[in-house]
């Protein structure tokens, strides 16, 4: 944290430009700022894994301390060069992933990546997967000895036939990943839970018996799409993970869900793009949302839903958007 | 560095049933951000796209007007028909510029080779480059060969051969075979620029390795984010490794590629 510095100014000249087309108003009157397991992130709007890399392409295209926090691409202990193409596949108000969790490793992105975050003044969640619970272990120690502010353990990728989705599904393992996990990092431990599963209170009281701070949800659902003049899936993987505005419903009921089983605070994510979605996820019980798709559409649109997210909040009359959360009034 | 840029629509016009032509009205994309022919910008078609399209610039920088570029595309997709169904004066949400282009010097031989709609983002090269230059390209058919891209090519080239895949123009064949003769009754080409469909990339890329001419290819890939953070638009290369055609590209060396996946 001693490292950081003022912004890059060219990236606040960018901001600032007639060219681009984010508002950068923001009702002052509202407190943005919100408590995730002791962590204080100055918004309740983070970016989700796997949609910003490690900060340096949007970081062209808007301040990265206007965030309330990076989940950074997720890594793994030994580099991963991920899936083959294609990748991506366009449906409708959504898109499938099966990237595979290509990335550097841990050792290269504390080495290569978090000195650049850390030179904005920005809470950096690192996101992890392991093969094996020793592996998440490994991890954290070495990403909360080179201070990182939170960790994400990832359970839940669809992609990786290895561990990942296992441990998402079943709840004697996500505890056991949780427990290897804060038993050697020395920073909030918040397990991100997968939507594949038929009751996500299970492994949510899994992870919360196994000692989480916090719990983020969800991760992509698994989807497929045929072309159907080739007869072949898009995807070269054949299936992958659904993102943006098709799963939000989803997302939010299940958000819902988990508030209701367990006392943990939540990041809310799914097919975020609108301050009205971000507080949706609030009301639902979610402490802070998670922006992924909607940043290929639009590289500001965290910025958008922070800033839409206040103004709903000062029209409401509240006096921090913290108090939109768990205020759904169910039927 | 590439910005969020809202260009206005300066013309369009329709080139057959499925291509266009169209005129940006890019503000400093090109003055200021180095907006060059054979990148790509990133556009927003409409709201019921999810996703932007990367679209390849044939035209921009080098002596036309500062604030225009062109492109010329095919509708492939719902997000290319909603592009195609705009009009003169109509607005879009661009992000550029985004990926590498070509890399040319003035000094040196250059053959360029494309292949149908791959033939436009070659076009600012071949004006540009002031040394000799020839090019070879190959349509599908004769109403594909439209004269106001082969023409760029005729005045500003040595020498332009053109092939049709059925015969009806030119020669009939494949790039390939045209580029093999070509580098066969001439040693002086220094380096291959290429852009089309991937098969033909890979078996120019074959000739070039063959005659030891480097060689360029530009690639394309399903693409999410366009700026190299999702990981969305892989290439696997030669060593294993994965690059991005977002970031890394479009253009590659024909080596590195991974030609075999």
């Amino acid at each position: 944290m001693s490292e950081k510095k003022t912004p890059r100014p060219e990236a606040s000249g960018i901001i600032g430009g007639a060219t681009t087309s984010v508002a950068l108003f923001q009702d002052r009157s509202v407190d943005l700022s919100v408590d995730l397991a002791g962590v204080v992130l100055k918004n309740p709007v983070v970016v989700a894994s796997g949609t910003f890399g490690f900060g340096r392409e949007y970081g062209q295209f808007f301040d990265l301390s206007e965030l309330g926090g990076i989940c950074c691409k997720g890594l793994t202990l030994h580099p991963r060069e991920g899936n083959p193409p294609p990748r991506i596949a366009e449906t409708p108000l959504g898109m499938l992933n099966s990237v595979g969790l290509q990335n550097p490793g841990v050792d290269a992105f504390i080495r290569d990546e978090l000195p650049f975050l850390r030179q904005h003044d920005v809470t950096v969640i690192a996101n992890i997967s392991g093969n094996t619970p020793e592996e998440y272990g490994v991890m954290c120690e070495k990403l909360s000895e080179a201070g990182v502010d939170m960790i994400e353990v990832n359970i839940s990728c669809p992609n990786v036939k290895a561990g990942g989705l296992a441990y998402g599904t079943r709840p004697d393992l996500a505890a056991e990943v949780t427990q290897k996990a804060k038993k050697r990092a020395t920073v909030p431990v918040m397990v991100k839970l997968s939507p594949n599963v038929t009751d996500i209170t299970e492994i949510a009281r899994a992870a919360a018996d196994g000692g989480a701070d916090a719990l983020s949800l969800i991760n992509t659902l698994r989807g497929m799409r045929i072309d159907v003049n080739s007869r072949r899936p898009i995807l070269k993987m054949n299936t992958g993970g659904l993102s943006g505005p098709a799963v939000l419903p989803v997302a939010v009921r299940m958000v819902w869900e988990v508030a209701n089983a367990v006392k943990l605070p939540i990041i809310g994510m799914g097919g975020v793009s609108t301050g009205e979605d971000a507080a949706q996820f609030l009301l639902a019980g979610a402490s802070a949302v998670a922006v992924g798709t909607a940043l290929f559409a639009d590289p500001f649109a965290p910025l958008k839903v922070r800033d839409e997210l206040a103004a709903i909040a000062a029209r409401q009359g509240l006096s921090a958007v913290r108090e939109l959360t768990g205020g759904v009034q169910p039927w | 560095m590439p910005i969020q840029q809202i260009c206005t629509v300066a013309s369009m016009t329709q080139l057959d049933a499925s291509t266009w032509w169209m005129v940006l009205e890019v503000g400093k994309l090109v003055e200021q951000h180095g907006l060059t022919g054979g990148q790509f910008i990133h556009i927003k078609c409409g709201d019921d796209q999810l996703l932007r399209r990367p679209i390849s610039v044939a035209i921009a920088g080098w002596d036309e007007p500062a604030d225009l570029a062109t492109l010329i595309f095919e509708v492939r997709g719902e997000g290319t028909r909603w592009l195609s169904q705009c009009k003169e004066g109509d607005k879009l949400d661009v992000l550029g510029p985004l990926g590498n282009s070509f890399d040319v010097s003035r000094e040196g031989h250059y053959l360029l080779v494309g292949g149908g709609i791959g033939v436009p983002p070659l076009i600012t090269c071949g004006e540009w480059l002031k040394w000799p230059r020839t090019a070879v390209l190959g349509f599908r058919t004769k109403d594909k060969a439209f004269p106001s891209v082969v023409s760029r090519f005729e005045e500003h080239c040595e020498k332009t051969c053109l092939c049709t895949d059925d015969g009806t123009l030119g020669r009939h064949g494949f790039v390939d075979g045209q580029v093999r003769d070509l580098l066969e009754q001439d040693k002086s080409f220094t380096q291959i620029l290429a852009c089309g469909p991937k098969p033909m990339l890979k078996s120019v890329a074959a000739v070039a390795a063959e005659f030891g001419v480097p060689c360029q290819v530009s690639m394309e890939e399903r693409m999410a984010c366009g700026v190299g953070a999702c990981l969305g638009c892989a290439l696997r290369m030669k060593d294993g490794s994965m690059k991005h055609v977002c970031k890394d590209g479009p253009v590659f060396n024909a080596e590195e590629v991974d030609w075999d996946v």
